[in-house]
């Protein structure tokens, strides 16, 4: 665990530690309740003002056979009185509620750190099934950590049995065991727990009730009996004034599509097909048809988007959602949008590719095919939001630039930042950004003819005018042949389909995005890390920890990947070093070392999981040493 | 069998969209775009037909919209003077269901082609049949690709001998009324692009309709498949072979009418007899209004891929709710129900606030 801040002791003689910061991590089966554990304890550390990120770890089967490692399901979530930026490398404490769960995550405790194991589950038979020949409960190889070993299933049958409620139900609560004996150990308040079990559970008030006794029944076993000396508080952080709310990616990218449709004052067309780790982001959207949204559940991805955007061309803000193999078949669509310069926006929430790939796990690696997975000079605008909040803004952004310059704009988010979760400083409405759009009424060919030119541009934006059907005199026809400019009839002229080509990229390259700012608060670092997206946490936490060894090193995170904010050259330029990491074989590395012709060094790893902090202090180590030489 | 009456309010399909009494003609909806279609090409018949018939719908020109994939049919929207879009190969009816949802004043039109609705886009073309989305699909069915030069279709005869297919093809095809009528579709017909009578009573019953029209279009490429469907053209043999449906008559067909269908009382199924044989009141009376597919689907399995007989008009036509009509309504019903407060969907129910110092 991290630094003590101050001891003292409770008025019933267990010591009271006050820590800094935590790192928890739940894992047991995925039959278990592991996330709603996780997020339950995630609710309580918001409610009590913590600074908070998550990180959940599930296989991608609905039920994998159970106690296997395949099987295992986890939850991370580190809390802390200060902003943090990640969900942290490694737990402090580790709750492990069967031997694979143990198994699977034993590794990543570093030595005296806390574990607590549901000692029900170590059978001789749960202990073969993944391979342990000893049970590791009863030899010294768990020595170097503080154990505390609960026998969490019987307990909670104990304290369930005059409910009447089956063994098995009974036993199922025991998660919700583990929930409450966490919780006297950091102090967390119980009542939003307790008020959400008699919710989520309202029409089986007896299961209500069970969940309420195996929690309470857990914060009492801490209470009473003397297997825990200390308890740890963490106090509130101090994070900038206003409210704040607990936010998942997803649930925020929802948000922001609302969001954009109430700014817009357009209804919002979301199109989609069910995807790991989008579906979601369907599901949000669902619940808020209040807003004039409609979802619908295309036969496919290709129909999802098309339906998007054949809402666009009505006039409506059409969305799509996927995840790579979904943005490759709708690839085609995405060509069509860009040749009929429609306004479009795909949420595409990357995960471990290729193929099939792996749907639960994050990566960075559809950067490329965002980029260019089109035929011909097809491109498009390209967001990537930083954090879990982060997708509220990035999803406004995408809608503005959508609507503005009547485009498509992939927005990338990941695994990481789609189910983690951290803190949100609610934002003003009223400060919320314009996006009305003015749709054509009027002819405007330039030749006084008194017809209507649908691929006549803004002068500005090279934006064309946004005609939909309905409006009288503008009847237009478009489509994917190539467009004649100005009057938009077809076109096989080959100095137009020149000028066109290069009118669609030029539009694409002079949208107004901001500068990327550069994070060095030393003003005197000579390597630049730079990020995209959803490492924005490890990159910012791994850069603070070189800092704090009396280091330099400056941080630049980009959230318009096309284009490129139009002072990146120039800060690429000024730095000595620019190392580049990302989860995948270095896709943006490529990108700026093409553009703008600077050595960019790309650190790159692919496992499913986002950095670790301790990871990349190693690696931007080893840069800013090398220039110092 | 009956319909079943849902309780909805029975719509119209050009409900909700705006009319005008301004005289319109054929002239109107002609576009400035030069019509690219190989001469005689059975497309043009069809487009003149379109484009004499809507004017009969008094509808506003500006609230039409035609949507097309991709195929030498699919080329018709350029040449309407409507609203339309040539969308990508077989995705039209997914591109019109978006536009159809979000648009209820639109009269949405789609055209395609054997290659485009059966092959690339079957799976669309499945799944809004079954959705019932208040679309009007011109399938226009010349059994070959005429676009990519030749190459068979899914409605092709086995054994068809192309450019891919020296040896003859292999698949069997698809009878599309029947995939419709598998599919649901609340409205199916049937018309030939020659028969501009024929043609034109399909389509204004398809336009009537609320809910997904298909309509089938026999198709002449001369270029490609000349002669593909000449026999229902030949007087004297299209007699023999054309069936055409009448909603609430006898079916029957003939020079002289001394063919028809009749139900075989030992096996169900239906059957061509000679009336004389079986007398007229063994006739089937058609309705195109039972709920139950099956009536139609055997109507449709009367011809086969030789054309010995071919059956005409509007196979079914019955009420259904339609998707984007169901769609608004769950818009509107939540609308109702809960204010569109943006402000307090972000708060949420678990707030806590930082204080300043
Ligand atoms: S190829 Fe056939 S279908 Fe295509 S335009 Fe020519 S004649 Fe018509």
């Amino acid at each position: 665990m991290s630094t003590d801040v101050g001891n003292g002791a409770s008025p019933e003689g267990t010591e009271v530690r006050k820590l800094d910061r935590v790192v928890i991590r739940f894992a047991g089966d995925s039959g278990d309740g592991m996330q709603l554990t996780g997020d339950r304890f995630t609710s309580e550390a918001a409610a009590f003002g913590n600074d908070l990120a998550t990180l959940p770890n599930f296989p991608a089967e609905i039920r994998a056979p159970q106690g296997t490692l395949p099987g295992v399901s986890s939850f991370q979530l580190h809390f802390a009185d200060y902003d943090i930026l990640t969900p942290g490398d490694r737990p402090d404490v580790l709750v492990a509620m069967n031997p694979a769960a143990l198994k699977a995550n034993i590794a990543d405790l570093p030595k005296g750190g806390t574990l607590i194991v549901n000692t029900d589950e170590f059978t001789k038979r749960n202990l073969t099934k993944v391979g342990y020949d000893e049970d590791p409960l009863e030899n010294d190889s768990l020595a170097a950590f503080n154990v505390h070993k609960v026998a969490m299933a019987t307990l909670t049958k104990g304290a369930l049995e005059a409910t009447g409620l089956s063994k098995k139900d009974a036993e199922r609560a025991k998660n919700m065991f583990a929930l409450g004996l966490l919780s006297w150990m950091y102090h967390r308040p119980t009542e939003g727990t307790e008020r959400f079990l008699r919710e989520k559970f309202a029409r089986q008030p007896d299961i209500a009730e069970a969940n309420v006794l195996a929690f309470r029944a857990g914060w009492n076993y801490g209470e009473t009996t003397e297997s825990f000396a200390v308890t740890y508080q963490v106090a509130p952080a101090k994070l900038a004034t206003g409210t704040y709310r607990q936010i998942t990616g997803n649930t925020a990218l929802a948000y922001g599509i609302v969001a954009a449709g109430q700014q817009s004052g357009l209804p919002v067309v979301l199109g989609t097909y069910p995807i790991t780790p989008a579906s979601d982001v369907l599901h949000e959207l669902a619940k808020h048809k209040n807003f004039g949204i409609t979802t619908l559940q295309a036969e496919d991805e290709i129909a999802g988007i098309g339906a998007a955007l054949g809402a666009s061309f009505g006039g409506a803000l059409g969305v799509t959602s996927t995840s790579g193999p979904g943005v490759a078949l709708k690839s085609e669509t995405i060509g069509l949008a860009v040749m009929t310069e429609l306004p479009l926006i795909v949420l595409a929430i990357q995960r471990g590719g290729p193929s099939t790939g792996l749907p639960t796990k994050t990566e960075q690696a559809d950067l490329l095919q965002a980029m260019f997975g089109r035929n011909g000079e097809s491109p498009v605008a390209i967001i990537a939001p930083m954090s879990p909040a982060d997708c509220f803004d990035a999803a406004l952004e995408a809608a503005r630039i959508a609507l503005t310059y009547r485009t498509p704009v992939i927005l990338l988010s990941d695994g990481a930042i789609a189910n983690g979760s951290e803190p949100w400083l609610i934002p003003d409405v009223d400060a919320l950004p314009d996006l009305s759009v003015e749709f054509a009424s009027e002819p405007n060919a330039p030749d006084g003819s008194g017809e209507f030119w649908p691929y006549l541009r803004d002068p500005e934006t090279l934006a064309r005018p946004w005609a939909v059907p309905g409006t009288p005199g503008l009847q237009h026809r478009i489509g994917g042949l190539e467009k004649a400019d100005g009057t938009g009839n077809i076109s096989y002229d080959p100095d137009n389909h020149d000028k066109m080509v290069r009118l669609r990229q030029a539009k694409i390259d002079g949208i107004t995005v901001p500068d990327v700012v550069v994070d060095d608060p030393s003003g005197k670092a000579r390597v630049l890390v730079v990020g995209w997206g959803s490492s924005f946490g490890p990159i910012g936490a791994a850069c603070r920890r070189v800092r704090r060894l009396g280091m330099t090193v400056a941080h630049a995170h980009l959230r318009h990947l096309n284009p490129f904010p139009d002072n990146l050259g120039e800060v690429l330029a000024s730095y000595d070093r620019v190392v580049v990491p990302e989860m995948n074989l270095g896709q943006l590395a490529l990108l700026l070392r093409a553009k703008y012709l600077v050595d960019a060094v790309s650190y790159t790893k692919v496992a499913g999981l986002p950095f670790k902090a301790e990871e990349l202090q190693n690696v931007l180590i080893d840069f800013v040493q090398g220039v110092a030489q | 069998m009956t319909t079943i009456d849902l309780g909805l309010p029975s719509l119209g399909g050009l409900d909700g969209v705006p009319t005008t009494e301004d005289k319109q003609t054929a002239k109107d909806y002609k576009s400035d775009q030069e019509v690219r279609w190989c001469p005689g090409c059975g497309d043009y018949a069809v487009l003149a037909a379109v484009q004499s018939f809507l004017p009969q719908l008094g509808l506003k020109r500006e609230n039409i919209t035609f949507v097309s994939g991709i195929g030498c049919s699919s080329r018709f929207p350029y040449y309407m003077n409507t609203y339309g879009m040539h969308s990508i190969h077989g995705r039209a009816p997914a591109i019109a269901t978006g536009l159809a949802v979000s648009r209820p004043d639109l009269s949405v039109w789609v055209v395609t082609g054997d290659g485009d609705a059966l092959s690339i886009g079957g799976n669309h073309l499945i799944h809004t049949l079954r959705r019932n989305v208040n679309l009007k699909i011109l399938l226009f069915n010349n059994r070959i690709y005429g676009l990519t030069k030749g190459q068979y279709s899914p409605t092709s005869e086995e054994g068809k001998v192309t450019k891919s297919t020296p040896m003859g093809s292999l698949d069997h095809p698809f009878n599309p009324v029947s995939l419709a009528l598998g599919a649901e579709a609340t409205f199916v017909g049937r018309a030939l692009d020659s028969d501009r009578k024929g043609l034109t009573e399909v389509l204004q019953a398809a336009a009537e309709h609320r809910g997904s029209a298909l309509v089938e279009i026999y198709q002449n490429c001369p270029i490609f498949n000349d002669g593909a469907f000449e026999v229902l053209k030949e007087p004297g043999e299209r007699e023999q072979r054309i069936i055409p449906l009448r909603h609430g008559q006898p079916i029957r067909f003939g020079p002289a009418g001394e063919h028809g269908v009749v139900r075989n009382p030992a096996t169900g199924m239906l059957e061509v007899a000679e009336v004389a044989t079986v007398g007229e009141q063994a006739l089937v009376v058609h309705d195109t209004t039972l709920d139950d597919p099956s009536y139609s689907f055997a109507l449709s399995r009367l011809g086969g891929q030789d054309l010995t007989h071919t059956v005409t008009g509007v196979f079914r036509s019955v009420s259904r709710p339609t998707y984007d009509d169901l769609a608004r309504e769950q818009v509107h019903l939540a609308q109702q129900s809960r204010r569109a407060d943006l402000r307090s969907l972000l708060r949420g129910k678990d707030t806590w606030t930082v204080a300043g110092d």
